[in-house]
């Protein structure tokens, strides 16, 4: 494990006005004073957390680098140890009432607005989830189960790969014969999805991450937004 | 009684009254009182639970509006039909509609590739559509629960963030609703429960289950879980447990319980040498060397893909190589089979990875022959016989007689499933 200064060796360079400004950004998120209230460094939230398991990685550490407004640390937290947390929110029982795993959704958001080359690493090979989301409405479909994706998940990943269509036919609900998306959305129903990603700036969020996966959502999306009245 | 270590010792006393927070669900009421949104009101008929703090939650019986899962119906398709099954099964209406998308907080949690304001109109938007059909939004998915949950407190605490959500939802033509409950399928399953065993035809006595309980459910805006003072001392939320029980299977403990499961979000589809060696060291493998279980269930979508999937690539590993498979289902799916549905064309077990047969095997299901007839099925489809397999192939029928037992009402109307059951 590093010491806390070599840990924020790598960030040196960058001026204390900007880290500044990113931690101001994380403090005027509405939800911050819902998810902070200082830190018994007590770490129970350390013995309930699989990532503190197997990385270095700490949601006590997180909540006090908060607290105490330590910049140049949360500055660090911001671009490395928040792509750790698994979000199961584990940290919860905090006797503080504290919310690490919600804090670190501020960060990351805050990361990924700002086009943090840390989230757009993390996010390396996630595009195609981001895409799937954004522009079908369902996150994950069944084609996106396939051998090569999925080897570690043995020979059941290569049979509904090899099935996949005829699976999909077998089972009684009229809503799942779908392979592209995991059930049937209706094309109304997308249009109100993509207007809500507009009016929300979460395409802006992806513009500054992902330029290309930006652009082929732009051209998903721009027709429809257009009939309605939305510049993209 | 399920006994356990945490509750001895301990008075748990669930008092409504000294909860340590507030009931939300009076400021949706006032909220609706000023104005500011509509209140999606539980139909009639519903069942009383309580919940952590002692507080009733109403479970509505019928006439639901079936919130599905993404990972669910694209990955564990019998996950959501074994839900289905389980209503045509008791003849309780529902509507599984296409007006519907993901709550998309997988995407949120992994990525945060969102915000508040998009998370919180993703939501009121379904919510809306599910008003617009009369029909009253039941959530499979333990991530959408849980975060619809945290949506609502959200939306409660900032008026804000209310406008701008009221304004999105007016553009797209559809007025602010919230629910009057937000329910979670497996407190469905959990208050139906008794009439599930009436209708089970399997002997599950010998079958042993360890529980997972899913982190978003009850760790996330935890007042709102159900618990029961029979089950666990209370300590633990009683949905799967108390489903387990009901159908007459033994539930055995361990020791890494309160766990997550590993699935991580966005470990599991871009980091899963995390999401693999939590679920096997942590979970399976604990529950193998400490309850020895015939199958583990849960009642989550990230928790039965991350179990399932991760056992393959551990048996490389020395220290698993040898050892047998836990098969992972939801208790929709336990439940079905145990009442008799078909393993493949509603439990859809072939898209399970660990080796779920020698579970059928002990539950007394000849899965060959249900494997040779699904294969059958399959041949149809190929030949172009028929498009789909439809519902009037796989429903059952109401079952066994009736148990003339009410439940007990949020109104006072005494409900008989079972009758219901009988008129499908």
């Amino acid at each position: 494990m590093a010491t806390t200064v070599e840990a924020l060796a790598p960030y040196a360079a960058v001026p204390l006005e900007e880290k500044e400004r990113l931690l101001a950004q994380v403090q005027a998120d509405p939800r911050y004073t819902d998810y902070l209230f200082g830190c018994y460094e007590c770490g129970i939230c350390v013995a309930a957390c699989p990532s503190a398991r197997f990385y270095d990685f700490s949601p006590r550490v997180i909540a006090q680098a908060l607290a105490r407004e330590d910049v140049e640390l949360a500055y660090k937290q911001m671009n490395e140890d928040v792509w750790e947390c698994s979000q199961c929110f584990s940290c919860l029982r905090c006797p503080r009432g504290n919310n690490p795993g919600g804090l670190i959704l501020i960060m990351r958001e805050v990361a990924v607005n700002n086009g943090l080359r840390s989230a757009r690493e993390a996010l390396e090979g996630y595009s195609r989830i981001i895409y799937k989301i954004m522009s079908t409405g369902t996150q994950v479909s069944p084609d996106m189960i396939r051998p090569d994706a999925f080897p570690d998940w043995g020979p059941t990943a290569a049979a509904t790969a090899d099935n996949l269509t005829l699976w999909r036919r077998a089972m009684p609900p009229e809503t799942m014969h779908t392979t592209t998306a995991s059930w049937e959305v209706a094309e109304s129903t997308l249009e109100e999805l993509y207007v809500i990603w507009h009016l929300t700036g979460v395409l802006d969020m992806i513009k500054a991450i992902d330029q290309g996966l930006h652009m082929i959502l732009v051209d998903v999306m721009e027709e429809t937004l257009e009939e309605r009245g939305y510049s993209l | 009684m399920i006994p356990h270590e945490s509750a001895v010792g301990r008075a748990f006393k669930r008092d409504p009254e000294q909860a340590p927070t507030e009931d939300v669900r009076e400021r949706v009421l006032e909220l609706e009182a000023q104005g500011e949104w509509i209140v999606h009101r539980v139909p009639d008929d519903v069942v009383l639970l309580d919940t952590k703090y002692g507080r009733k939650k109403k479970i509505p019986l019928r006439h639901t509006w079936h919130h599905k899962s993404c990972g669910q119906c694209g990955h564990i398709p019998g996950y959501s039909t074994s839900i289905f099954w389980l209503h045509r099964k008791l003849g309780l209406d529902y509507d599984d509609p296409r007006d519907q998308t993901s709550c998309t907080a997988w995407n949120y949690y992994a990525s945060a590739t969102s915000n508040s304001a998009a998370q919180a109109a993703v939501a009121v938007r379904n919510f809306a559509a599910a008003y617009q059909t009369g029909y009253y939004p039941i959530i499979h998915c333990g991530t959408s629960y849980g975060h619809y949950k945290e949506v609502r407190e959200e939306l409660l605490r900032h008026p804000e963030l209310r406008k701008e959500v009221r304004e999105i939802m007016a553009k797209l033509g559809k007025p602010l609703v919230m629910p009057e409950e937000i329910v979670h399928y497996s407190e469905w399953v959990y208050a139906i429960r008794n009439e599930l065993a009436v209708r089970k035809v399997l002997d599950l006595s010998t079958i042993t289950v360890t529980v997972h309980p899913a982190c978003h459910y009850y760790k996330l805006v935890q007042e709102d879980a159900i618990y029961d003072p029979d089950i666990y001392g209370g300590q633990r939320t009683a949905v799967v447990t108390g489903v387990a029980t009901a159908l007459g299977a033994k539930v055995a403990d361990y020791s890494t319980w309160f766990d997550c499961c590993g699935f991580g979000f966005r470990h599991i589809l871009v980091q899963r040498d995390f999401s693999r060696s939590f679920a096997v060291q942590r979970k399976i493998n604990v529950m193998r060397e400490e309850a020895n279980p015939d199958v583990t269930l849960t009642h989550d979508t990230g928790c039965v893909t991350t179990l399932d999937k991760s056992q393959f690539a551990a048996k490389a590993h020395e220290q698993f190589a040898g050892k047998p498979d836990v098969p992972v289902m939801s208790e929709a799916q336990f439940a079905a089979l145990a009442l008799g549905a078909h393993p493949y064309r509603v439990a859809q077990l072939h898209w399970h990875a660990a080796d779920y047969r020698p579970l059928l095997e002990k539950m007394g299901i000849d899965w060959q022959a249900r494997w040779a007839e699904f294969e059958a099925d399959l041949e149809r489809l190929r030949r172009g016989e028929v498009q789909y397999l439809t519902w009037d192939e796989v429903d059952a029928g109401p079952g066994p007689a009736p148990v003339l037992k009410p439940f007990e009402t949020a109104r006072g109307v005494a409900v008989v499933v079972a009758e219901e059951g009988r008129k499908a």
